[in-house]
């Protein structure tokens, strides 16, 4: 019994770990520019992706991951430059329909670059389970749940703690004020795409030896992602992570205890009831404005 | 007077292609997936057809006459398939269609070739193409029905009778699981779990833990597509459940066995005897065929040999053995030739049509296969 339990908490610990490492790449852009980038999904796509054809190249894992990093950091500001800078004066509905268009640019790219084959990478610390009171939890899992953490709290600190984080903050909260005060928002928004991409890169590399990766995987990962991120609260890091394992641990223990018919079903409706009751999500911040 | 020699050696030259002799071509379409979701099916399909209509002509064609494909590519799209096909029918007047590569895509295509009274060969699974019986529509690839009658065999041999089920809720996985659902009782065989699991999840273990918690299942039946299988086999491995697991044909590929790694070691699935050619008895009828299409569709390709390639392969084969027996190019004589094919051996099994069957494959098209050691290993 406690076994049984034991293991749904796992399970749901570790989609959940990865739903919020793909809730935490939307915060940087969200928090720069409003804007929700759809394409956040290919980001982590990329990020297994070129790691695992990196490794058929011959490079080891130690050297193909903070590569696909950099890879995909340089796509991110390559998106950045070429598609939402020109749309300069365009209203944050127009760039997210952007980023629709540059994320299935990025999976048709990514098809022809690669293959339309699924791929895998060995897990960091071996395949072989850790079986606690009869539940078995992957070592992979671990790793997630670590980098989730640093990367929430490398966030948190870049938010409040550097003057870099707070001109984030600020060319979000009055782009033409923080112009004004002499901030280089180009530069800063740039950055911002580049993060976010690396953070998708990061995510991606984590993830694949459990959930496997292929040139569309960007989709259904994103999709969840943004739910995790919307159920946290758009733009707080700790929010996204709060949400990722929401929404996992209510997708294992439905399948688990309920049926997995209701799975998915659970999951999103969390998030209806949620949002119904507070519609800026659980850590998001009242948004107050001046008329 | 030079211009007029000019004028004269450009009229020549203008007679010389006009007199080009109009040899009788036999046209067949075709519309595949080549591109797209389906790509995997479509992409072998394509290359397969290509390959086998240049192979006939460089040997003299049919009957005497050359065959030209016209071949489209829909991308998956069930509209853009019914588009092609009556393009097939109306412009480009092909005599028969060997195409289809998903389900979706065949039957968008079925009463376009009805209506025209073209002779259409499908290269896609479902039992649906061909039950009830449409006069002018054939099927080459086994049913999953098929596949579910294959391993329930297999269990009883090994005397189980209850089993849980995993399936995937992707269009394979469900239709899989109705059909083994509805054949399960006639063949004894008992499902005591039913759980399910989305095309892109990423990790099984809830629902195995479930399964491990039925008590008196001695076997778990995965039926389903892409990447999903391979994470229910590590996660079955990981929790160290100690039954046989089956897979479905859906995952009879080598990336599969990569993907799943060491956790694939002993699972059982139903696949066609193209995997592993060169383990049948020389006494197989198919042995000869297998290895033939194996080996030239590598060679030429460059790419190892796909089950898909394969249904290509039976469809234009049969339907070049019809065009034979026809002797004409008539798309209502073809049809009936197809309906009588008979004893026809190609790479999915012998081929045996008739008015009510317009598949004409009996089970022995899977065999059951067992992945040992990273390779298949035939299991009969």
């Amino acid at each position: 019994m406690l076994g049984e339990f034991l293991q749904f908490l796992f399970s749901g610990l570790t989609v959940g770990a990865v739903y919020a490492l793909v809730a935490l790449g939307f915060t940087l852009i969200f928090n720069a520019s409003h804007v929700v980038n759809f394409a956040q999904g290919e980001f982590v796509m990329l990020g297994g992706m070129t790691t695992v054809f990196l490794g058929y190249a011959g490079l080891p894992l130690l050297l193909a991951a903070p590569l696909a990093i950099v890879i995909t950091a340089l796509v991110g500001a390559a998106l950045y430059k070429l598609a939402i800078a020109p749309a300069r004066g365009a209203t944050v509905v127009t760039l997210i329909i952007i980023t629709i268009g540059a994320s299935i640019f990025l999976r048709g790219i990514a098809q022809l670059v690669f293959d339309k084959e699924f791929h895998r990478l060995p897990g960091f610390s071996g395949d072989d389970p850790i079986l606690i009171l009869g539940a078995a939890l992957l070592p992979q899992s671990l790793w997630v749940l670590g980098f989730t953490l640093i990367t929430v709290l490398g966030l948190f600190l870049f938010f409040n703690r550097t003057t870099l984080g707070k001109a984030v903050l600020a060319t979000s909260i009055n782009r033409l004020a923080a112009q004004l005060v002499g901030l280089n928002v180009d530069a800063i928004l740039l950055l911002s795409f580049a993060l976010s991409a690396a953070i998708g890169a990061l995510g991606g590399i984590l993830i694949t030896p459990i959930t496997l990766t292929s040139y569309d995987a960007g989709t259904m990962l994103a999709l969840k992602g943004f739910a995790a991120a919307i159920l946290g609260g758009f733009g707080s890091p700790f929010g996204a992570v709060l949400g990722g394992l929401i929404v996992g641990l209510a997708e294992a223990l439905t399948a688990g205890y309920l049926s997995s018919a209701y799975k998915d079903a659970v999951g999103f409706l969390i998030i209806l009831v949620v949002l119904f009751f507070m519609p800026r999500g659980l850590m998001g911040t009242a948004s107050v404005e001046r008329v | 007077m030079r211009q007029i020699l000019k004028l004269l050696s450009l009229g020549a030259l203008g007679a010389a292609i006009g007199a080009t002799p109009s040899v009788a071509e036999i046209k067949i379409g075709s519309v595949v997936s080549a591109t797209g979701p389906a790509a995997f099916l479509g992409d072998p399909e394509r290359k397969t057809l290509e390959l086998y209509v240049e192979k006939i002509n460089v040997e003299g064609g049919v009957n005497g006459e050359p065959l030209e494909l016209v071949i489209y590519d829909d991308e998956g799209d069930a509209n853009k398939a019914r588009t092609f096909a009556s393009r097939l029918i109306d412009n480009d007047e092909v005599v028969a269609i060997v195409g289809g590569t998903t389900t979706g895509t065949t039957m968008a295509m079925a009463p376009l070739a009805e209506d025209a009274e073209i002779p259409f060969i499908s290269m896609a699974g479902a039992v649906t193409i061909v039950e009830p019986v449409r006069e002018f529509v054939f099927k080459t690839p086994p049913t999953d029905r098929m596949a579910c009658e294959k391993i329930y065999g297999d269990m009883k041999a090994r005397s189980i009778t209850k089993i849980g089920m995993i399936s995937g809720t992707d269009a394979f996985g469900s239709s899989m699981r109705e059909q083994c659902r509805a054949v399960a009782g006639e063949h004894g065989i008992e499902i005591l779990a039913d759980e399910i699991y989305g095309p892109r999840d990423s990790d099984m273990t809830p629902q195995l833990t479930k399964i491990r918690g039925t008590s008196g299942l001695q076997a778990v039946l995965n039926p389903g597509f892409g990447q999903g299988p391979a994470i229910v086999t590590r996660n079955f491995k990981q929790l160290g459940i100690d039954l046989p697991l089956y897979q479905s044909h859906g995952v009879a590929s080598k990336s599969f066995i990569e993907l799943a790694g060491d956790a694939a070691n002993g699972v059982r699935l139903p696949a066609s005897p193209l995997l592993v050619p060169e383990q049948l008895p020389d006494s197989d009828p198919q042995k000869a065929v297998l290895v033939a299409y194996k080996e030239t569709f590598e060679k030429e390709t460059g790419q190892p040999v796909s089950t898909f390639g394969g249904h290509a392969y039976d469809g234009l084969m049969i339907l070049v053995d019809a065009l034979r027996r026809a002797g004409e190019a008539d798309p209502v004589k073809i049809r009936d030739a197809i309906e009588a094919t008979q004893g026809f051996v190609g790479t999915a099994g012998t081929v045996n049509m008739s008015p009510t069957d317009h598949m004409g494959l009996s089970l022995d098209a899977f065999r059951m296969l067992e992945i040992r050691d990273g390779g298949w290993v035939l299991a009969e």
